[in-house]
């Protein structure tokens, strides 16, 4: 009987993570903020692609120098190009006024669009543009129909399309992407510049994570010991309480 | 040093007040794993208290800049990162130290007479720690932050004739706004913690008058030496504060690995929502509150039926009310022989069991859409919920218990 509380109780410690909106299938993108190269790779390209029009707002320039292992100097002559200090936060000159005008909407913060969709939903998303001539800016996403958002990285990744089959209830179903024009990049090369990409967005998203891991081996380590002597301890103190 | 103790004792009761409530308080000798979680709750407490002063360093309660000093604590103040984790963390396990602490006492009968008080006591704490996290919640400024105030004080606006001028009250304006997260804000770092440190006082106060039951639900004092101690107590110190390090150690454990390692826990402490700054337009898919709020929201959305003038709202409102309000009335529900459930009938057992899958149950529903199958799943776990309580008085009246020991086992 006590054993089957014991399980109720198990129950209550939360395991399940949430369920993904979307029915398309994700592709798994791997996550190693240890692989430094990947993420000065990620660095450059969203300083260079994304910072134009969306903000990291809650970061500074210098603290991503020192956690990616890049010098001032270096962050200065090629990473910063709205701003002249480095302490600054990574923010956009463009106006939001200007961009609802242009978009339709302002572009979104980007610094935590890894933690509140997921890192798996970024790289995915990121891959997915397609050509839509039905759409304001001739472009579509798979996983964000109608995005205000057209596809800034076309010239790596090159242009492609999206083929649906319609089903007997009126829907359509996704099939699969063509190539209609390609990029600079192989679609091998492209894959890995997101997956560098989107390593750098969850560093971005959360830079404590570099560290974290690591001081908590150290603590788990330190409590694994001290517990054996807390015992221990609680042993001598009992053993003539029967 | 004896002297200055002396010193000391003539003016303050020092040694009387250790010898009370430590060295010769008598706690029975019979403590097993559900015993902790009292000792584990009050170093949650503690833990609140203190990352809680740090935060509100650097935290502005300000609907412009609070999202933002979020992520300044996350980023440029030292151990911010750690300071918010162990906070957030700690808001979850301090719930499940406190389920778990009210759950021993439905095992055992903790709250029978005569420790009415002290169950009382630590009822008025929940509601008061249930009030401090939700007043917590909103800081963040996140979109579910903003939604969840939204959503729950919009329920004050069931109750007739009052309901939309007590909402309106609450927020201090006409939708949650800045006003509305400065007086959460105060709430939150001075009035409920003021009332929570006080209650918790009086809840060891009160225990400490009675004495603490025990696995068997028998009165340890009935049986004492010859100088009054009770023959199957020993000293709450040092016995039980070398065994609480145990505890403690092994709970720290878990509290950091969640902090170090998956301080998310997959949304269920960090919801994914909440890393968007709160947008008045922009309603998140789900309006979900955290997991240990979820088994009274889904009674909540359990109610979809009118009866008569009553709409369904105000009922799931009050229904949400009694779930938490028969909890108090617990201590004259039992009409029991025996208090623990090692000596009870099946009765008992069943119906305890089945409250404590219903109560999970509710709990995770409550973070599904309320439609279909979930919907009459909640309703089902709705009417065990409420059954334990209401047919409680019969059930445990007619049950078959066993007879008693005289001493702990």
């Amino acid at each position: 009987m006590r054993n089957i509380y014991l399980a109720i109780c198990i129950a209550f410690i939360p395991a399940a993570a949430l369920a993904a909106e979307s029915t398309i299938k994700l592709d798994p993108v791997e996550v190693d903020l240890q692989d430094k190269p990947s993420l000065r790779r990620g660095a450059r390209i969203f300083v260079n692609y994304c910072l134009s029009c969306h903000s990291a707002a809650y970061m500074r320039y210098d603290r991503m120098g020192r956690d990616l292992g890049i010098s001032e100097e270096l962050v200065e002559e090629n990473l910063m190009f709205a701003t002249d200090k480095v302490g600054n936060l990574m923010t956009v000159t463009m106006p939001r006024a200007d961009a609802e005008t242009w978009f339709g909407v302002a572009p979104p913060d980007l610094t935590l669009v890894t933690r509140s969709r997921g890192p798996q939903w970024f790289y995915n998303y990121m891959r997915s543009f397609y050509r839509d001539p039905k759409t304001v800016s001739g472009w579509n996403n798979l996983h964000f129909p109608d995005v205000a958002m057209p596809n800034v990285l076309y010239g790596m990744q090159g242009v492609q399309r999206a083929v649906f089959e319609p089903k007997e209830d009126g829907t359509k179903e996704f099939q699969g992407f063509e190539v209609e024009r390609p990029g600079a990049m192989t679609p091998k090369e492209f894959d890995q510049a997101m997956r560098d990409l989107t390593n750098f967005m969850v560093y971005l998203g959360e830079p404590a994570r570099l560290v974290r891991g690591r001081i908590g081996v150290y603590v788990l380590i330190f409590l694994a010991v001290f517990v054996v002597f807390a015992y221990l301890l609680k042993r001598n103190y009992w053993k003539d309480i029967h | 040093m004896e002297k200055l103790l002396t010193w000391i004792d003539a003016r303050f009761p020092l040694t009387k007040v250790w010898n009370e409530h430590l060295a010769k308080y008598y706690a029975p000798k019979n403590f097993n794993f559900w015993y902790y979680f009292g000792s584990l709750a009050l170093l949650v407490l503690v833990m609140q208290i203190v990352t809680g002063i740090f935060l509100a360093m650097h935290y502005k309660p300000d609907t412009e800049r609070a999202f933002a000093s979020v992520e300044y604590i996350m980023r440029d103040v030292p151990w911010g990162w750690l300071l918010r984790y162990m906070h957030s963390t700690g808001a979850s396990l301090f719930f499940v130290a406190i389920y778990l602490h009210m759950f021993r006492a439905l095992l055992y009968g903790s709250y029978r007479a005569p420790r009415e008080l002290v169950w009382l006591l630590g009822m008025v704490l929940f509601v008061a720690l249930m009030a401090e996290s939700f007043t917590g919640y909103l800081l963040p400024w996140g979109n579910m932050s903003y939604w969840g105030a939204q959503v729950i004080i919009s329920l004050f606006g069931a109750i007739p004739l009052i309901g939309d001028g007590l909402a309106e009250w609450i927020r201090g304006d006409f939708v949650v706004s800045d006003a509305t997260l400065n007086r959460f804000y105060s709430f939150h770092i001075v009035a409920i913690p003021l009332v929570i440190i006080g209650l918790v006082y009086m809840h060891i106060v009160a225990l400490h008058r009675v004495g603490s039951n025990n696995p068997d639900g028998i009165e340890i004092k009935k049986n004492k030496d010859k100088d009054g101690v009770p023959l199957d107590g020993i000293p709450f110190h040092p016995y039980y504060s070398v065994k609480d390090m145990v505890g403690v150690t092994v709970f720290l454990m878990i509290f950091s690995a969640i902090v170090f390692f998956a301080p998310e826990l997959g949304g269920w402490f960090l919801e994914h929502d909440n890393f968007v700054p709160a947008n008045i337009l922009q309603t998140p898919p789900e309006i979900v509150p955290l997991w240990y709020l979820t088994p009274f929201y889904s009674i909540l959305r359990a109610v979809t039926i009118d009866i008569g003038p009553v709409p369904a709202k105000l009922l799931g409102v009050l229904s949400m009310g009694s779930a938490i309000g028969l909890f108090f009335f617990l201590p004259w529900l039992d009409r029991s022989p025996v208090r623990s459930i090692r000596y009870r009938g099946w009765m008992y057992k069943t119906a305890l069991s089945l409250f404590a899958i219903s109560f999970v149950m509710l709990g995770y529903l409550g973070t599904q859409r309320p439609e279909g199958p979930n919907l009459i799943l909640a309703q089902i776990a709705f009417v065990i919920y409420f059954a334990f309580f209401l047919l409680m008085p019969w059930y445990t009246k007619y049950d078959k218990t066993k007879p008693e020991p005289d001493r702990v086992t």
